[in-house]
């Protein structure tokens, strides 16, 4: 990196502290600092919604997967997340917002009962702790990987063994300074500046890599029929890069794994109990999907510039180097396109999949992207919108975290009665032990991986069954708290048994599934994932409507505000038709439809 | 003490729009090899310095549009205001 790109970085930085300092009056009571005291205009909390998710492992994920997938990966866009993203804003929303909850384990003792929040708030609590260290680690490991500290630390004659340690401390530092002071407006802040300053340094990278393959035609050419279409071939898992089929993909990522996030994770569900009215907190989402929508072209494309590239013959691995002379530089040794192949640390040699093939380390097609195109000044921007995404999606992850640590948690089992001033400080020091935390799991990640694989798997046997029991609770007002509970569990090991039965094709048997027994083996992994998806949630639904006609229904009158029958519809007819929830989720729908079409 | 969003972005932008548009015109025709011979520190700068002024001007002229209520609203205020 040259002097003027670690300028732009350094600004960056001072902008993002900036404004948690200008936020710090404005943090008087609790409210503001957990929920934005319900003041956010809806276009900000969208951005932010958006945003939140789009960390630096969606952005460095998807781009990968275009690699591997081709445009294919749009699915988890255009099925993956739009269709949830409406659902959530027109028909969940009222009652996040309604209800006045402060948080979804709230809402689910609202609904339910103190045991089934206590299981939400525990388990989400453990999970964004580990989210965030994951990020924590992704960001360090990839300072090191593009060499970005390297100049400097030899200039103050730092051994370059503490590169790792500083990254990690650094971006703690910078993540907690800005919470602590303007608790989550400050975050939804940053998240918003992130969203444009990704804009800002990917827009170029795809119309220079546009350009050189000659556009979309000039793509098409390059690459095998397989990589450029999203629906042809779904008919079988044999015929499509995704080795999946239609049903698998529509139900287990469409349905399950979409709505289950979308609609339920507080940390996305937060920024839109942030706005500062109903109608604001129902259009957050549907503002949201805009974006959402055309974000494959921002990062799926990339993947497959990457992929269709001719490999450069000269390649350097010091981003020092390729900044400083006009070639390109890009990291890692030889590969496809600008794809390298994964190599041994240790050997150095190329790491080979089972059947003697090199394997292709994914992760580098962004980063080599920004390297391969973006001279100095350019590239400060592109590598501060990657740095970027990776604090924001920590610092999601810390806002939720405190949130439901200081209400769910300690307010519920530790101290109920305090004043709102100690449950203030409470979430100031709920932040620095959630990035005290997170700096634990990242260095737990770097030195077991196994382990940090084993818990992704344990979330996801958590998170799969939680959409059945939200749809039961907002839609059935039959549905209790016992159903409820034990519809959770139940769902969670149905997904446990389900992944312990089947492998991927090839897969030995372990963390990749088949732990108890081999029932059945799927074309790929992620067929294995939306399936046991599927199972989990279709466990979680029956076992909670048949556990909830067995026990004891709730007061009616308990349930006002929370269940859709028993709920007033929100009152729109002041406004305007085109400032309605429903008109934008029907254009957001025709878009979306109109795209996988152009792209079938 | 609230601040407008469009304000700090505008800014941000317009520093940065201002650093890479004057960085490009600063020369140097090797360093654009890498980007098809494009200047792209220039362009882009430009269009960022465009975007952050135009941000700012919004977050100026409606400073007054996000002063918070009082108190969060329920389902029934939806907006307007309370009675």
């Amino acid at each position: 990196m040259s002097g003027i790109d670690w300028a732009i970085l350094l600004i960056y930085f001072v902008f993002v502290l900036g404004i948690g300092v200008a936020l710090k009056g404005a943090m008087r009571t609790s409210t503001d600092f957990f929920l934005a005291g319900r003041a956010i205009p809806a276009w900000v909390c969208g951005l932010a919604f958006i945003s939140a998710n789009l960390g630096a492992q969606e952005v460095i994920g998807m781009a990968a997967s275009g690699a591997k997938y081709g445009i294919a990966t749009s699915h988890f866009y255009w099925i993956g997340a739009i269709p949830a993203m409406i659902f959530v804003g027109l028909f969940m929303m009222p009652f996040y917002y309604g209800s006045k909850a402060r948080s979804v384990p709230e809402y689910l003792r609202m609904r339910f009962d103190e045991k089934t929040r206590g299981l939400n708030a525990i388990s989400f609590a453990i999970m964004t702790v580990f989210s965030s260290g994951i990020s924590m680690y992704a960001m360090a490991k990839l300072i090191l990987t593009l060499h970005v500290f390297d100049g400097p630390f030899r200039r103050l004659g730092i051994d370059p063994s503490w590169i790792f340690h500083v990254g990690i401390i650094l971006s703690a530092l910078i993540v907690l300074g800005y919470i602590f002071l303007g608790g989550l407006t400050s975050a939804i802040y940053n998240e918003v500046l992130q969203f444009f300053l990704i804009v800002a340094g990917f827009a170029p990278l795809v119309w220079l890599g546009m350009k050189n393959v000659g556009g979309w035609s000039g793509l098409k050419s390059r690459l095998d029929p397989s990589y450029v279409h999203s629906w042809v071939g779904m008919g079988s898992s044999a015929t499509n890069r995704l080795g999946v089929e239609w049903f698998g993909l529509v139900m287990g990522l469409g349905f399950v794994l979409s709505f289950g996030y979308w609609c339920t994770d507080f940390l996305v569900v937060q920024r839109a109990m942030a706005a500062n009215s109903m109608s604001a907190a129902r259009r957050t989402p549907l503002i949201a999907a805009v974006p959402k929508m055309l974000f494959p072209f921002l990062v799926i494309l990339p993947g497959l510039i990457a992929i269709a590239l001719p490999t450069p013959p000269v390649q350097a691995t010091q981003i020092a180097a390729g900044a400083a002379s006009g070639a390109s530089a890009v990291a890692g040794g030889p590969g496809e396109g600008l794809v390298p192949y994964k190599v041994n640390a240790t050997t150095g040699a190329p790491m080979l999949d089972k059947s003697g093939k090199p394997e292709l380390d994914y992760d580098l097609t962004i980063p080599n992207m920004l390297l391969h195109y973006f001279p100095a000044g350019m590239l400060g921007i592109g590598l501060t919108a990657l740095l970027a995404s990776f604090m924001s999606g920590m610092a999601g992850n810390v806002t939720a975290f405190n949130t439901v640590w200081t209400y769910d948690i300690y307010q519920s089992y530790i101290r109920p009665d305090a004043s709102d001033a100690h449950y203030l400080r409470m979430g100031r020091m709920a932040t620095v032990a959630g990035i005290a935390l997170s700096i634990g799991a990242a260095y737990m990640a770097n030195s077991f991986n196994n382990i940090m694989d084993m818990l992704q798997l344990v979330f996801a046997f958590v998170n799969a069954p939680l959409f059945a029991t939200f749809l039961l609770g907002m839609f059935w007002k039959r549905a209790t708290g016992h159903g409820a509970f034990f519809g959770l569990l139940s769902g969670t090991a149905a997904a446990a048994v389900h992944h312990g039965l089947t492998l991927p094709i090839g897969g030995v048997p372990g963390i990749k599934g088949g732990w108890i027994a081999l029932v059945h083996t799927y074309p790929s992994e992620m067929a294995q994932n939306f399936w046991t998806a599927i199972f989990a949630w279709t466990t979680c639904f029956v076992v909670t409507i048949i556990i909830s006609l067995m026990t004891k229904p709730a007061e009616e009158s308990k349930l006002v505000g929370l269940v859709y029958s028993l709920t007033a519809r929100p009152q729109e007819e002041h406004l305007a038709w085109y400032a309605k929830p429903a008109t934008l989720a029907i254009v957001v729908l025709c878009i979306t439809v109109v795209l996988n079409i152009v792209f079938w | 003490m609230w601040i407008d969003i469009r304000l700090p972005i505008g800014m941000l932008f317009s520093v940065f729009g201002i650093i890479l548009s004057v960085f490009g015109l600063l020369g140097g025709d090797a360093r654009y090899e890498k980007s098809l011979g494009i200047n792209v520190n220039l362009i882009w700068g430009l269009v960022l310095l465009v975007f952050g002024i135009f941000m700012f001007v919004l977050g100026k002229s409606a400073k007054k549009a996000i002063v918070p209520d009082e108190e969060p609203e329920g389902p029934q205020a939806d907006g307007r205001p309370r009675h």
